[in-house]
């Protein structure tokens, strides 16, 4: 029987669109990323909750964060080190800029061939910057393995195959898959661990080696002595992709036009504040499938 | 929700504190154990840069797990199931993230996997904790008794226990009985030598005990037959995975509630001895109830935070007589005098923190190598300072903390005193913090003797004599004239010679030192930062008029007018 796992954890650093402000948006109808707190894609830290769980379980088990951003994106993959993870990758290139859904599935599919072996991808459902839930399962598809999506908890864990539990809008799905696999996590499934002292005091000087080029002297000795503090780095030129593929000229989604929708309330309807009012309220609600 | 440690300036503002540069390499060594494990840190910077990240994953689960525990915690309770405690369900998650993040042992040395911080920053975290829920903070503050294993038990016994704590086993002090509260020396849990199972066994009943089911205990037991005194007890250490111990009961509290209260039955449980027979109370209940005291005083501190900041963003809302309530004179004159104490026992816990960490770190360098003279003496200092100020810390920051929830509830008005508002809890909560780990009177048993050897009227002196930016003078003169008053209280009341008079007057006396005291250390805060100008001219203000009442009290009593207060 093998030992462990080697699982990968696709994560991205996004805009925090949970606290939009007023100057969220660019005049150009553009996100102003600027104005947002980066953080880690909520959805992405409830996939690394549950990789981290099977290592937990698993021993030998290895769980590597990859990430594609722009330099400062490496601070996810601290982010991924401080909760657990062993190693993580920084995809980063201009080339990459301007990527939709599938330039970026390209991308991380090519880097995961360059990577290695694996067992398990796992994925948040979709990010908050764009909700598109696609790249998982675009993943899935361009390394031909199978895919599971909206998962919430792993139920058994086997050298050859899973079994997940899945949530969808009308109840739960549990679902056996042979390995390796790609699955896509909810945010119903458990929150990701907090940071960890020890970990946190050992990985903060984790850097990828453009940042090491801005690293406080004093500590560039560091990075010789503790090679887990280097933060692999990987650009377009290593992941054997065809430049076409890549960013901008790679993505076929065009935007036609943005708008900027304002919400009103419309139709206010005022209702007796007594227990009838509430009855009919609550009859309307279930009638036009708000709720039930 | 908020992380609790971001969203509060003061206690970055204490962490920097001046004095931490040198706590710090002394704790460290001069960082020399950079180079054995990749967690330590490298220089000072670097240590201040971990204690910073690591206080703000105790500020985010606080923030994000433990205070939305508290109110559940509080009406579930932890229950007694087949003699062994079952914590509430919130208690348990908030102890599981607690540890998954590891912070437990947070002050241990690394070679028994601790994170080797100083007490600051420990018991910042505490401070932390308890204003997300002041009942939960109990159990996770008990990994405070590896402190005292790690300063008296052997290195072997180090090696099998705090490994453990680190790992996430919860600890508990047995150190109360039915007819040993107050008066520990009256201990009766026995403890015997079995030439049979080589080792001592525990028999007998302790009571009170906070988290009694917890894995690993320190219990006190009568180790010398036929003794009657605290010369006869010594100090064990219980394992409960050895077995032996039954939970009888647990108490219906007031508040923390969340916090198991245990009746604990000993039926042969073995118990290893820690260091020497006979010193238990002596020396190393000492030493642990000095500990539990700081610990009590961050959670009273913690305490007082959450019931002003409940009382005042309740004040910004409530609105009346067409106006929100905070703008009326008698309810901002109660809010800044709650901030003004907040901030008088804050700078109180931090001071004595620093005090009791640079004691207990020479004392440990003094078991690694010999120290200087001048290290010798300035450990005297410290430890002196550490006995001197602790009680007081405990004394005044928990009456403080009960004071602020009082007003807390009344600017919440009738609100207040319903289930609905979260100061209701944390007015039962402030109630035990000037009763357990000795109450407010035996804190000033312990205290008055930095009256009466002129201890605290010394440090008050170098606080003085501290430079200052020019706008704080007026404040350091009024200073000097309440000292005055405090030398001319003290002085009476000691030429009497009459012990019974300066017990009567005790309480007295230490809070006139502890008011002078608390108001210099703000005004020193202020000369560091002008934020604390607002504390510095109402704390002054206050302590003014207190001071003032309590010298004129001393002044107007004779020996003779103490008959009137007597009871037959």
């Amino acid at each position: 029987m093998k030992k462990g796992f080697r699982i990968i954890v696709l994560a991205k650093q996004v805009p925090d669109t949970r606290n939009v402000g007023k100057d969220a948006m660019k005049a150009d109808g553009t996100v102003n990323r600027a104005a947002l707190p980066a953080i880690f894609n909520p959805e992405d830290l409830n996939a690394l909750e549950l990789a981290l769980r099977i290592k937990d379980n698993n021993p030998g088990t290895t769980v590597t964060l990859l990430t594609m951003g722009p330099g400062r994106a490496a601070e996810i993959v601290r982010e991924g080190l401080y909760r657990g993870a062993d190693d993580g990758v920084l995809l980063t290139d201009r080339a990459f800029a301007g990527s939709d859904t599938l330039a970026t599935s390209y991308a991380l599919a090519q880097t995961i061939k360059v990577m290695g072996e694996f067992d398990l991808i796992v994925s948040g459902r979709q990010a908050i910057d764009g909700d598109t839930a696609q790249v998982g399962p675009q993943v899935a598809e361009k390394l031909k393995i199978n895919q599971i999506t909206y998962v919430e908890e792993v139920l058994q864990v086997d050298p050859d195959f899973l079994v997940v539990r899945r949530r969808l809008d009308n109840g739960v799905e549990t679902l056996k898959a042979p390995l390796p696999l790609l699955l896509t996590v909810n945010s119903s499934a458990p929150n990701c661990r907090s940071r960890n002292a020890k970990l946190l005091m050992r990985y903060k000087q984790a850097r990828t080696v453009t940042e090491r080029q801005e690293a406080a002297e004093d500590y560039l000795y560091l990075y010789d002595s503790r090679p887990f503090l280097n933060i692999l780095e990987i650009t377009a030129s290593e992941i054997f992709a065809t430049p076409d593929l890549l960013g901008l000229s790679g993505s076929p989604t065009k935007v036609k036009r943005i708008e900027n929708v304002v919400l009103q309330a419309k139709d206010a309807v005022r209702l007796n504040t007594n227990d009838e009012g509430i009855h009919d309220l609550m009859k309307e609600l279930i009638e036009s499938h708000v709720i039930g | 929700m908020a992380n609790l440690y971001n969203d509060n300036r003061d206690l970055k503002f204490h962490l920097t504190h001046p004095m931490m540069q040198k706590l710090v390499r002394l704790k460290e060594r001069d960082f020399e154990e950079k180079s054995t494990f990749d967690y330590a840190p490298l220089d000072f910077e670097d240590a201040m840069d971990s204690y910073d990240r690591v206080l703000e994953v105790v500020g985010e689960i606080s923030g994000d797990i433990i205070a939305p525990n508290a109110e559940s915690i509080d009406a579930e309770g932890p229950q007694v199931v087949d003699g062994r405690v079952i914590y509430a369900r919130g208690t348990q998650e908030n102890l599981d993230a607690l540890i998954k993040a590891g912070l437990l042992g947070i002050t241990l040395p690394r070679r028994f996997g601790g994170l080797n911080f100083p007490v600051v920053p420990y018991i910042m975290a505490a401070d932390i904790v308890s204003r997300a829920d002041a009942g939960f903070v109990n159990i996770w503050g008990l990994q405070d008794c590896a402190e005292t294993l790690n300063e008296f038990a052997s290195e072997d016994q180090k090696e099998r226990w705090l490994t453990r704590v680190v790992n996430g086993e919860t600890m508990a002090m047995d150190l109360t009985e039915p007819d040993a509260g107050s008066d520990l020396q009256a201990v009766q849990l026995k403890a015997s030598y079995s030439e049979q199972k080589g080792g001592w066994v525990l028999n007998g009943v302790k009571r009170f005990i906070t988290n009694g089911d917890g894995d690993i205990a320190l219990v006190l037991a009568r180790s010398e037959e036929g003794t009657r005194d605290g010369r006869g007890l010594s100090m064990f250490v219980y394992d409960k995975r050895n077995g032996g111990v039954t939970v009888r009961r647990i108490e219906h509290k007031m508040g923390i509630i969340g916090s198991p209260t245990c009746e604990l039955v000993f039926k042969d449980a073995p118990g290893e001895l820690i260091g020497s027979r006979k010193l238990g109370l002596i020396k190393y209940v000492m030493a642990l109830m000095n500990g539990a005291r700081l610990g009590i005083a961050a959670q009273a501190v913690g305490l007082s935070e959450a019931a002003y900041r409940e009382a005042l963003s309740y004040a910004k809302e409530r609105a009346q007589f067409g106006k929100t309530i905070i703008h009326f004179p008698a309810i901002y004159e109660m809010l800044s005098g709650m901030k003004a104490k907040l901030d008088a026992s804050r700078t109180l816990l931090y001071e004595t923190a620093r005090f009791v960490d640079l004691y207990k770190t020479y004392q440990h360098i003094s078991e690694e190598r010999k120290l200087s003279n001048e290290e010798r003496d300035e450990m005297k200092t410290y430890q002196h300072l550490a006995d001197l100020f602790t009680p007081l810390a405990k004394g005044i920051t928990s009456e403080f903390c009960n004071q602020n929830a009082y007003d807390a509830i009344q600017i919440h008005g009738g609100s207040g005193f319903m289930k609905d508002y979260a100061v209701e809890r944390i007015y039962r909560d402030a109630r035990i913090t000037s009763i357990y780990e000795g109450t407010t009177q035996l804190q000033i048993v312990a205290a008055i003797r930095g009256v009466t050897t002129g201890g605290y009227l010394k440090q008050i002196r170098v606080y003085e004599k501290e430079d200052l930016r020019p706008d704080l003078e007026k404040y350091r003169r009024v200073l000097i004239s309440l000292t005055q008053d405090f030398e001319e209280a003290a002085e009476k009341v000691l030429a009497t010679g009459d012990q019974e008079f300066l017990d009567f007057h005790a309480r007295r006396l230490v809070e006139i030192a502890g008011y002078i005291i608390m108001s210099y250390l703000l005004v020193l805060d202020a000369n560091r930062d002008q934020e604390y100008l607002r504390s510095v001219q109402n704390f002054n203000k206050m302590a003014k008029g207190e001071v003032k009442a309590r010298a004129e009290f001393i002044r107007a009593t004779s020996m003779e007018d103490i008959g009137h207060y007597k009871y037959q």
